[in-house]
């Protein structure tokens, strides 16, 4: 159905008035309808996570001899193979590890890195070339090739990422469900909501805004209303990145027509002094990710999850005069799921005697391989039309 | 041609060369030509107030700072680049050189740098205002030797036999020819080795490094010599595209984001034929008529900074703690001076979502009213779950809290020439009021003259100017 239908029939259904329609029309998916209703949480982790410290190539000689502060001893890790080790905070992960129910895809990144954290979040939010400058999101264009409504994309924050933005159609920002809905409450602007007619959503930037303050509205009360079907009596953590994970969690068991969320933790800009920050973000992210496994778990939605964690780089491989390390290339990407392809380690570790001219790692795997196996084999849509080139597919999922 | 101008043409003029125009001053203008009010508004912008401030031990040479000094400094840079955003603003808000403002804005998003070194920052924006209505090519020529464009696109990286192409790909595809026009990946690489050797001091002043230069012979658009720098934008300059693709990126700002091919080609061969003179295409774009068509009006989404500006600038407005401009321009997707790359804002359609729609709704009633729009429910809707005002207006948002400010109204009010509704509508909104807007407002009350400002400056229809 086209989108502008779609709005017709079920905003305008029932003469002027807009909210008491949407009400009426919403829909939310029924238990029987949530079993397979596959949706994928994308997690970045901003400021460029350090991979090698995270996922540690532990008897490699190069990664002791190069960080000789920063290292990871043995014992301060969990063994996944003779060579490889997750840092011992991510205790929930590797419970998760043992299960089956991780991919570890080691050496994603992208031709000519670039090391800006802005410019290197852009590429890998627009999916675009190193020199190409992209005014939308891959998941934003997967909305526009794919979907009907804006909330079938969501970021669990106060302001809308690139990635979520598309052409004719963007994602929505929300934090705290409650809040967006009560933005929404000013009686001054429900009025006009309620006197919006259909023939003023036109193309032009008038007809845009209108056409933005409703689907605005009818996102903050279908997301308002369905996720309260649902609250999680699960234990989450208490920060603010476990809420966000919480949230999505509501949202998905409660059976938002959800097929993307998208949330992010900072703080991982490690120049300076790295192992006590690194591992307490780590930390935060394990247990987080713990927690949410388990909801979705008990709620039998795991097997429909797929979680992806990345960072728009990864750091140097040797250690600089603090402590800490600079901006890298390469990184690893971790793929956390029910139904997973291929557990495991997915593919070689880091060669660190064949470093770049800078002395990171030099990408293998394009990380729009990993978007375009996720749009295709996860979500069943054409990945070309959304990332504009063939990549190749992997096989995680 | 015409001879003079209607209120809201004057009022379009004003919100495409400044942030809008006061009653006051309309009363003013009303009275004159057009062409007497586009040459007072390049008069008004004749000077350029250059943006200064102290910078305190950012000014010393890096190697006289101690090892305590150096840590003061990197938070001192921080600091310094959040007080030069509200510096800017605040000009922005209070300046009588509007156009030059204006424009400056304007190259501040083409030449987009983001960087977090103050003094790098303020020198280039103060080198965009001085050559704002002057000569296109001395701007690039100035702009691309500062300190800020230098560090931004890596040129100082660029030497002989390492060449970095940042810059030389930039300079062709963002500043000058525009992507894939008429130039080839090897254009780039050769244009590079022109480039390199291009430099500055610790003290902030351009310096050829001859060292670090390649004197080879280099091949760029179909020339070949022994190319510097300088040879290469002169080359640019010398392409028609440039002045097209500059003229096209104008006529998106200044008149419609839908480029009418015809116009875009009479101000080509004005500004090409002036040698990249801005103030001649200024001065033929306000001056043509079609810059007054009804397509023109009202149809651009302004920018945030348009917006805040805008709202800001009639009530003379004080903000208790100015930071909130920097939370408001981060919520908002526009950030002086932090551009999201060097392709600058995208503009347009994409300053709205969700978030910073609902946002930008409600900034007037912050900004000028502690968040309040007063709204009696005067239509009955009986399936509408609204919320009633007072049940509202107890729920204090934290954004209500944060955003604390001053509001000169009586001077705003006590300038008004009628208080007449259809009057008050005309001046506040540039489009014309969709049919919902159109019934809300026929429902709304006009003695309660502030009130109904807001209630105006609160509907989609001012998000366009």
């Amino acid at each position: 159905m086209e989108r502008r239908d779609f709005l017709k029939q079920s905003v305008f259904a029932s003469g002027m008035t807009l909210i008491p329609s949407f009400l009426k029309g919403m829909e939310f998916l029924s238990p029987d309808q949530l079993s397979g209703y596959k949706n994928v949480i994308i997690i970045q982790l901003s400021g460029g996570n350090d991979g090698l410290n995270t996922i540690i190539p532990i008897s490699n000689d190069i990664y002791h001899s190069a960080r000789p502060q920063i290292a990871k001893k043995i014992n301060q890790t969990l063994k996944i193979t003779d060579d490889l080790a997750f840092n011992n905070n991510l205790k929930a992960i590797k419970n998760l590890y043992d299960l089956g129910e991780v991919s570890i895809i080691n050496n994603v990144g992208y031709p000519n890195p670039n090391r800006s954290h802005f410019r290197s979040t852009d590429i890998w939010q627009t999916a675009s070339d190193t020199n190409q400058y992209l005014s939308t999101g891959w998941v934003g264009r997967y909305l526009d090739a794919n979907c009907q409504l804006p909330y079938q994309a969501i970021e669990v924050d106060n302001s809308l990422s690139l990635a979520l933005k598309g052409n004719k159609m963007n994602g929505i920002a929300v934090s705290d469900p409650n809040q967006l809905y009560r933005t929404t409450r000013e009686p001054f602007f429900n009025t006009i909501v309620a006197n919006t007619q259909k023939e003023m959503l036109d193309e032009d930037n008038q007809g845009y805004l209108y056409k933005t303050m409703l689907e605005t509205y009818s996102s903050a009360s279908y997301i308002h209303k369905t996720s309260k079907i649902y609250t999680t009596n699960t234990e989450y953590p208490q920060t603010s990145f476990a809420k966000n994970l919480k949230t999505i969690a509501n949202f998905i068991v409660s059976g938002l027509k959800t097929r993307v969320f998208y949330s992010s933790l900072g703080g991982f800009d490690s120049h300076v002094n790295q192992l006590n920050s690194q591992d307490r973000l780590l930390k935060i992210y394990a247990e987080g990710i713990g927690a949410l496994v388990e909801d979705l778990k008990k709620n039998d939605r795991f097997n429909d999850t797929l979680i992806l964690t990345f960072s728009e780089f990864g750091r140097r491989v040797k250690q600089n005069g603090s402590r800490g390390t600079d901006h890298g290339a390469a990184n690893n990407v971790i793929a956390i799921g029910g139904s997973l392809k291929k557990a495991g380690v997915y593919n070689e570790l880091p060669n660190l005697h064949d470093l770049d001219n800078n002395g990171d790692i030099k990408y293998t795997i394009d990380f729009r391989s990993i978007y375009a196996t996720i749009l295709n084999n996860w979500l069943d849509v054409d990945n070309q039309s959304i990332l504009n080139k063939d990549f190749k597919k992997l096989q995680f999922v | 041609m015409m001879i003079s101008l209607n209120d809201k043409q004057i009022q379009h003029l004003y919100w495409r060369t400044g942030f809008g125009i006061s009653n006051h001053e309309l009363k003013i203008v009303r009275k004159l030509s057009k062409d007497q009010i586009i040459d007072q508004i390049f008069i008004e912008s004749t000077k350029a107030s250059a943006l200064s401030m102290d910078f305190g031990i950012l000014e010393k040479h890096p190697k006289d700072l101690s090892v305590a000094e150096r840590k003061q400094a990197r938070q001192l840079r921080n600091k310094k680049m959040s007080e030069l955003n509200i510096l800017w603003f605040k000009q922005l808000t209070t300046t009588k050189e509007v156009l030059r403002e204006k424009v400056t804005l304007f190259f501040h998003d083409h030449f987009a740098v983001r960087l977090r070194t103050p003094r790098a920052c303020i020198h280039l924006n103060n080198v965009i205002r001085n050559h704002a209505l002057e000569n296109f090519g001395d701007m690039l020529m100035e702009v691309s030797k500062s300190p800020a464009m230098l560090i931004f696109l890596n040129n100082r990286q660029n030497r002989k036999n390492s060449p970095n192409e940042n810059f030389a790909r930039e300079v062709m595809e963002l500043f000058t020819l525009g992507r894939d026009n008429q130039y080839t990946e090897t254009d780039i690489k050769e244009a590079a080795r022109a480039f390199t050797g291009w430099n500055f001091t610790q003290n902030g002043s351009y310096i050829f490094r001859k060292n670090h230069h390649d004197y080879g012979v280099k091949t760029v658009l179909g020339k070949t010599g022994n190319f510097t720098g300088e040879d290469i934008i002169k080359i640019l300059l010398e392409q028609k595209q440039t002045a097209r693709f500059i003229c096209q990126k104008l006529y998106r700002y200044f008149v419609n984001d839908i480029i009418n091919q015809n116009h875009i080609e009479i101000l080509t061969n004005a500004f090409y034929d002036s040698n990249y003179n801005l103030k001649t295409v200024f001065n033929l774009m306000f001056k043509s008529d079609w810059f007054y068509d009804s397509k023109n009006i009202g149809t651009k989404i302004k920018s945030p900074i348009e917006l805040m500006v805008g709202i800001s600038k009639p009530f003379k407005v004080e903000y208790e703690n100015p930071k909130v401009l920097l939370y408001l321009q981060r919520r908002l997707n526009q950030m002086l001076f932090f551009p999201p790359n060097v392709a600058g804002w995208p503009g347009g359609k994409a300053w709205i979502d969700n978030s910073t729609l609902m946002l930008r709704l409600k900034l007037a009633s912050l900004t000028l009213n502690s968040g309040v729009i007063e709204w009696q429910d005067k239509i009955d809707i009986p399936e509408n779950p609204m919320m009633s005002q007072q049940v509202y207006q107890k729920i204090k948002s934290k954004l209500q809290k944060k955003v604390k400010t001053e509001a000169d109204w009586d001077i705003f009010l006590s300038n008004l020439e009628s208080k007449n509704k259809i009057a008050l509508t005309h001046l506040i909104i540039q489009p014309e009021l969709s049919k919902a807007a159109n019934r809300v407002v026929s429902n709304l009350d006009e003695n309660d003259t502030k009130n109904f400002i807001i209630e105006l400056m609160s509907l989609p229809e001012y998000q366009l100017c």
